[in-house]
């Protein structure tokens, strides 16, 4: 998978690039409006992040011209500004996704499979953990074979745990995506224990190779056994 | 009181005052007067009935006034020596009126053929007494119709001329900072209301710049938070996922990072209150209240269930409004989630639904809430650790922004209350 970054921000830049070089993405960073169409002329992309307030020309800008050139790299747009209007502009122009800054890191993997999965995988709708399998559109995951009967939350929590394999998931990030954003500002983060107590549960009947790790402190792990 | 009554109560008490030495210096002056024309009608009668007394001595013996106006008393030359014309008030029986009235009288002497008379001549006097009440009536009405005068001329002379400060004060009164629009101001000829105008127009608009400069910071300085923020966050994440951290580090790792995201939700409920003010959210949809609010609750399920509170929604009041649906959301969030983080432990959060109203109640320890301070910014009841103190303040400035009414209410639990 080629991922390019275009962020003006060095830091942010290196943040995003060592994450998802984690996942053994391709990653190629640009910092402008030209430097960005350097690379996308040459490469195509399966998904580019692109930050909105970029020096000179910003981040619409390239969206227009992705739009005229016919390129239809997916794009999520990064943006600290975190306006309704961008957002509803950059996804009229075409972008696959509009995640605010600060975000975590977890949520940022999520997205971008999310793009990967709706352009690439067309049909292909499983995701094969160990022995866990996820059919993404009927919301169902089975182990062996046997469905596992999960709620709602379970199966989003396990779900964003498995875009996530092997990587530590903030808890607070955990629960913004499978909560919505408006939790966040709720006491503590413990009352998403007993979900994920649930899910432990229910995995380890089914005998699964995979466990849900705490991390303490900070969040959730999926490992497998 | 108001202007125009002041300079009335003034008028009135100056007024009161010259009249009255108006009134005791014309009395005396009146009464001098008359006692001056009655004293010379009395000199002249006495010239008329010592002519008459030459022609009908008869009259030399009229003791008594009975229909006259004269008594005539023969006397010795000794006992009127010294007698000169004197004139003086004295009181006599008047069959008209039945009772004593004063008279004028004039007292003087006379020699006709060698003998001596003395003379009294009468004429009825103004009546002291009467004279005194028709003057303090006529004083009084006169008093009562300046004042009546003066208030009125006051009334339309002043209110005409005062016309352009009442009206700037009327829009002083009408002017609201929020909307940052200036006063125009009506133009007038008078200098010192032209100043007037002039320094208020400047004042205003000094406070709507500094205002609108304070909001642009706070939104500006919020914004620029952001991207530090997001910097300093993931990189603790990817130092997080290190797998030679011990446990201890991982400890301190976390309470830096849940710090961190503290602060990211404060910069993050500042940036939304100034984008409020700022009226960022112009986007408006025809909204079901009511349905929100089910959806709303329906999030915070397993957090109520945690901490083992009950949410009833009660009334099934269909509430529509036009509104930006983000931010209703917010509004009915931060309500709904305060009651749940308040209220006691095992307890029931009652949100009805009745008529263009929606209570949100829960039982908590804390007693009263300030009302003054409640909805302002960072206001806190208790120091709780994840607490922004920013969500009734937004909370309120999305009521305002909508004009609906959000009020706080104390029966032994706290009710808030939207108002359609």
């Amino acid at each position: 998978m080629k991922v390019l970054i275009i962020e003006d921000e060095e830091e942010m830049l290196q943040n995003m690039k060592q994450t998802l070089e984690k996942e053994d993405y391709l990653v190629e960073t640009a910092t402008d409006y030209d430097s960005a169409f350097l690379k996308i002329g040459v490469y195509e992309y399966d998904c580019i992040l692109l930050d909105i307030s970029l020096p000179g020309k910003n981040g619409l800008e390239i969206l227009k011209e992705l739009k005229k050139r016919r390129i239809s790299d997916g794009v999520i747009i990064v943006s600290a500004k975190n306006s309704l209007d961008d957002k509803l502009e950059g996804l009229h122009l075409g972008a696959d996704d509009y995640l605010p800054k600060p975000f975590h890191m977890a949520e940022l993997n999520a997205r971008i499979k999310a793009v990967f999965r709706r352009r690439n995988l067309k049909g292909n709708t499983f995701i094969q953990i160990e022995n866990l399998k996820i059919n993404i559109e009927d919301r169902i995951a089975f182990i062996e074979g046997e469905e596992l009967l999960l709620n709602r939350k379970e199966f989003d929590i396990l779900f964003y745990l498995t875009s996530n394999r092997n990587r530590l998931v903030n808890k607070t990030a955990l629960a913004e995506h499978v909560w919505g954003d408006h939790i966040d500002q709720t006491d503590s983060f413990d009352f998403i224990y007993s979900q994920i107590k649930n899910l432990r549960k229910k995995l380890k009947d089914h005998q699964a190779q995979i466990e849900v790790k705490a991390i303490y402190g900070i969040g959730y792990k999926l490992v497998s056994l | 009181m108001k202007l125009l009554n002041y300079t009335t109560k003034y008028f009135a008490a100056i007024l009161l005052f010259a009249l009255l030495i108006f009134t005791v210096i014309f009395y005396f002056q009146m009464l001098d007067e008359i006692y001056d024309s009655l004293d010379d009608g009395l000199e002249n009668q006495k010239i008329l009935v010592i002519n008459k007394a030459k022609k009908e001595p008869s009259i030399l013996h009229k003791t008594s006034f009975e229909d006259g106006y004269y008594t005539i008393h023969p006397t010795s030359y000794s006992q009127i020596k010294e007698v000169k014309d004197s004139y003086r008030d004295t009181l006599m029986y008047m069959l008209n009126e039945k009772d004593y009235e004063p008279v004028r009288l004039l007292e003087t002497a006379f020699r006709q053929d060698g003998k001596y008379y003395k003379l009294k001549v009468i004429t009825s006097m103004v009546e002291e007494d009467d004279l005194i009440e028709d003057l303090f009536y006529s004083i009084l009405w006169l008093y009562i119709g300046l004042v009546v005068g003066i208030l009125l001329l006051n009334n339309w002379v002043l209110r005409r001329l005062w016309q352009p400060f009442y009206s700037v004060l009327t829009k002083l009164k009408n002017f609201n900072i929020e909307k940052e629009q200036g006063i125009d101001f009506e133009n007038t000829n008078i200098e010192e209301f032209q100043l007037l105008n002039h320094q208020i127009k400047k004042l205003l608009q000094k406070s709507i710049d500094s205002y609108k400069a304070q909001k642009q910071f706070i939104e500006n300085a919020s914004h620029e938070l952001q991207t530090p923020l997001a910097i300093s966050l993931n990189k603790l994440e990817l130092l997080a996922e290190k797998e030679e951290l011990s446990p201890k580090n991982i400890e301190l790792l976390a309470s830096v990072l849940e710090n961190l995201e503290r602060m990211t939700r404060l910069n993050q409920a500042l940036l939304l209150l100034s984008k409020i003010d700022n009226k960022q959210f112009v986007e408006e949809e025809n909204l079901n209240i009511t349905e929100t609010i089910h959806q709303i609750v329906n999030d915070f399920l397993d957090f109520a269930k945690h901490r083992n509170i009950e949410i009833s929604i009660v009334g099934k009041n269909l509430i529509q409004k036009h509104i930006n649906k983000d931010l209703a959301i917010i509004l009915f969030t931060n309500l709904i989630k305060n009651a749940i983080v308040h209220a006691t432990l095992n307890s029931i959060v009652k949100i009805s639904i009745e008529g263009e109203k929606i209570n949100i109640e829960n039982i908590a320890e804390t007693g009263k809430l300030d009302e003054q301070q409640l909805f302002s910014r960072f206001y806190k009841v208790n120091t709780r650790k994840n607490s922004t103190g920013l969500g009734l303040a937004i909370a309120k400035a999305i009521a305002e922004k909508y004009d609906l009414k959000l009020t706080y209410a104390y029966q032994n639990k706290h009710i808030f209350t939207v108002s359609f």
